[in-house]
C-alpha cells in the first residue's frame, strides 16, 4: 500500500502536470484558488485526475467543496485511504 | 443612410506551412505545397484519400497561458495565435480591443473535430460521461474559436460566428464589413479555421470529391487541371483586422485594402452541387454593391479546389459575370482546402498580391481542363496592374460568396 508520504508526492505529481503548476509553491498551505490559480473548471478535472490516478470514485460533494487548501486535499485522501476507499 | 468606408489592416496566419504571414507568402510565392501523405490514416476502414496539409505541429504552452489555452481545440488556438499577430500587425491599441468597438467574426466548419473524437471516445462505449474533462465542451462548441479568441485577447464587442463550412472565413469578414459599415462596431477581428482531421477528409472521400493521389503529394489539389481529381482538405486560421477607415486614417494605420461589396447568395437547388448562375449572382451582387463593371475587375482569386464540377461550375461563372480575359487562380495547390480558414488565408494571399502587383499561379495546373479553359488561368507568377479584385468561396449547402476589394493605392 501506498505510503502517506508517496500519496503526497503522487497528488503533487500529477496536479502539477495537469494544471502546468511549480511543485515548489504546492506546498500544504498553498491555496488551490488563490495561491495556485485553479478555478471551477479545474476543480471538475481535478477530481477527474485524481480518480484516474487512484483508480476509485470521488462521490463526497460536500467534502469536496470543503477544500480549500493543498493540505485539506491531502487529508481528504487521506481519510479516504484510511477507509480503504483508496 | 451613409455607410462607412471598411478597410483591412491587419493580417494574421497559422497556415500549413506553420506560424505567421511571413511563412505562409514566403513558401506561396516559392511555388510550394505543403500537401503531404497521411500515412497515419492507413488503418481508416474504407478511406481512400490519405492526403492533407496539416499545420505542422508546434508547442502552444509558452505563447498562451494554460487558463485560456485549456478550452481551445486546434482550431481554437490557430485563430487565436493568428488573431494575436493581426492585432500586432495593424498596431491595434489595448484601449481599442477593450472598448467595446471592436468584435470579432469568426467562424469554422464545426468544433473541433478532435475533440469531438477525445469527447465520443469516452462517451459512447459505455454511454457514461465521467473522465471527460470541463474543457471539452468548450473545444467542441460551434463558437469555440469567436469565444476563445474573446477570452484570451480581452475582446468585448460584440462576437459573431458564421458557420457555413467553406464560407465561414468568407462570410465572417463580409459580416464584419456590415458590422462597421453600419457603424456597430470600429474595428472587427474577421476570418475562420479549420484542423486537419480524417474524418472531415472521410466526409468529401464519401462523396467521392477528395483527391486519391495519395503517391503524388505534391501534385495534388490541382485545381482547374484536366488531370485533377478532387480535393485535399487543410488546417489553419486566418484573420484578418476590418475597420472603420476614417478611425484607421485618423490613427496612422497602414491600409491593405478597401472591402467594396459583399455578394452572398444560397442557391436553393442542391445540398452538394455547384450551380454557376448562383456563383455568377454572388459575384454580380458583389460588384453591383461597390459600383463595378465587370471590366473593372483586374483579377479574380478563385475559389476553385480541384474538383471537375466545382471548377468548371466556377469557371463558367465567372465567365458570366466578368470578362473572360480577367486573370484567375485558385491557391488550394499549395495549402489545400483550408475549409473554415480558407476565405481568409486566401484573402491574406490575395493582399500581397494586390502590394506586390504580381498574380500568383493556381499551383498544379498544367493541362487546363477545356471547360475551365472559358477564363483567363493564370499557371506562373508573373506582374500584373491590379487595383480591384474579386474574391470567390464557395460552400457545401448551396452557399455563394464574393467580395469586391480594392487596393488602397488607387
Amino acid at each position: 500500500m501506498m505510503s502517506d508520504e508517496e500519496l503526497r508526492r503522487k497528488v503533487v505529481e500529477v496536479l502539477a502536470e495537469e494544471f502546468e503548476l511549480d511543485p515548489d509553491k504546492m506546498g500544504p498551505d498553498a491555496t488551490l484558488y488563490d495561491d495556485l490559480g485553479l478555478d471551477s473548471l479545474d476543480a471538475v478535472d481535478m477530481v477527474v485526475v485524481l480518480e484516474k490516478t487512484f483508480k476509485m470514485k470521488l462521490t463526497d460533494e460536500e467534502a469536496l467543496r470543503s477544500i480549500r487548501t493543498m493540505d485539506d486535499l491531502f487529508q481528504f485522501l487521506l481519510r479516504l485511504k484510511s477507509e480503504n476507499k483508496l | 443612410m451613409p455607410v462607412n468606408r471598411v478597410v483591412i489592416t491587419g493580417r494574421g496566419a497559422v497556415s500549413p506551412f506553420g506560424l505567421g504571414v511571413e511563412t505562409l507568402l514566403e513558401n506561396v510565392w516559392a511555388g510550394r505545397s505543403a500537401v503531404c501523405t497521411m500515412h497515419e490514416w492507413s488503418h481508416i476502414k474504407g478511406l481512400k484519400s490519405l492526403l492533407a496539409a496539416p499545420v505542422p505541429v508546434f508547442d502552444p504552452k509558452k505563447m498562451l497561458p494554460r487558463t485560456v489555452r485549456r478550452t481551445m481545440g486546434l482550431m481554437a488556438l490557430y485563430a487565436t495565435l493568428a488573431a494575436q499577430e493581426s492585432i500586432k500587425d495593424a498596431a491595434l491599441a489595448e484601449e481599442q480591443l477593450v472598448s467595446g468597438k471592436t468584435g470579432v467574426a469568426i467562424g469554422s466548419t464545426t468544433g473541433s473535430p478532435t475533440a469531438y473524437q477525445d469527447f465520443y471516445s469516452r462517451f459512447l462505449p459505455d454511454m457514461a460521461v465521467e473522465q471527460i474533462k470541463s474543457g471539452e465542451f468548450f473545444k467542441m462548441m460551434g463558437h469555440s474559436c469567436a469565444a476563445n479568441v474573446c477570452l484570451a485577447l480581452g475582446i468585448k464587442g460584440e462576437q459573431w460566428t458564421p458557420v457555413s463550412a467553406c464560407t465561414s472565413a468568407a462570410q465572417s469578414i463580409g459580416l464584419g464589413y456590415l458590422m462597421i459599415q453600419t457603424g456597430r462596431q470600429d474595428v472587427m477581428l474577421c476570418g475562420g479555421a479549420d484542423e486537419v482531421h480524417p474524418s472531415v477528409t472521410g466526409v468529401f472521400d464519401l462523396l467521392r470529391a477528395a483527391s486519391t493521389r495519395n503517391d503524388d503529394p505534391q501534385h495534388t489539389p490541382r485545381p482547374f487541371d484536366k488531370d485533377r481529381d478532387g480535393v485535399v482538405c487543410g488546417g489553419g486560421g486566418g484573420i484578418l483586422v476590418l475597420e472603420n477607415f476614417d478611425v484607421a486614417r485618423k490613427r496612422g494605420a497602414r491600409i491593405y485594402g478597401e472591402i467594396l461589396g459583399f455578394g452572398n447568395v444560397n442557391d436553393s437547388e442542391h445540398i452538394a452541387n455547384p450551380h454557376k448562375d448562383s456563383m455568377a449572382r454572388a459575384m454580380t451582387n458583389a460588384m453591383q454593391e461597390a459600383g463595378l463593371q465587370p471590366d473593372e475587375i483586374d483579377y479574380v482569386n478563385a475559389h476553385a479546389t480541384g474538383t471537375e464540377l466545382g471548377d468548371r461550375a466556377e469557371a463558367a461563372a465567372i465567365n458570366l459575370a466578368v470578362n473572360s480575359d480577367t486573370p484567375v487562380s485558385s491557391f488550394k495547390g499549395y495549402i489545400g482546402h483550408t475549409l473554415g480558414a480558407a476565405g481568409a488565408l486566401e484573402l491574406i494571399i490575395l493582399l500581397e498580391m494586390l502590394q506586390r502587383q504580381e498574380v500568383v499561379p493556381t499551383l498544379n495546373l498544367e493541362d487546363a481542363d477545356p471547360e475551365c479553359a472559358v477564363v483567363n488561368l493564370v499557371s506562373s507568377l508573373k506582374k500584373h496592374s491590379m487595383k480591384t479584385v474579386l474574391k470567390n468561396n464557395f460552400a457545401l449547402g448551396g452557399v455563394n460568396a464574393a467580395l469586391a476589394i480594392r487596393s488602397m493605392d488607387s
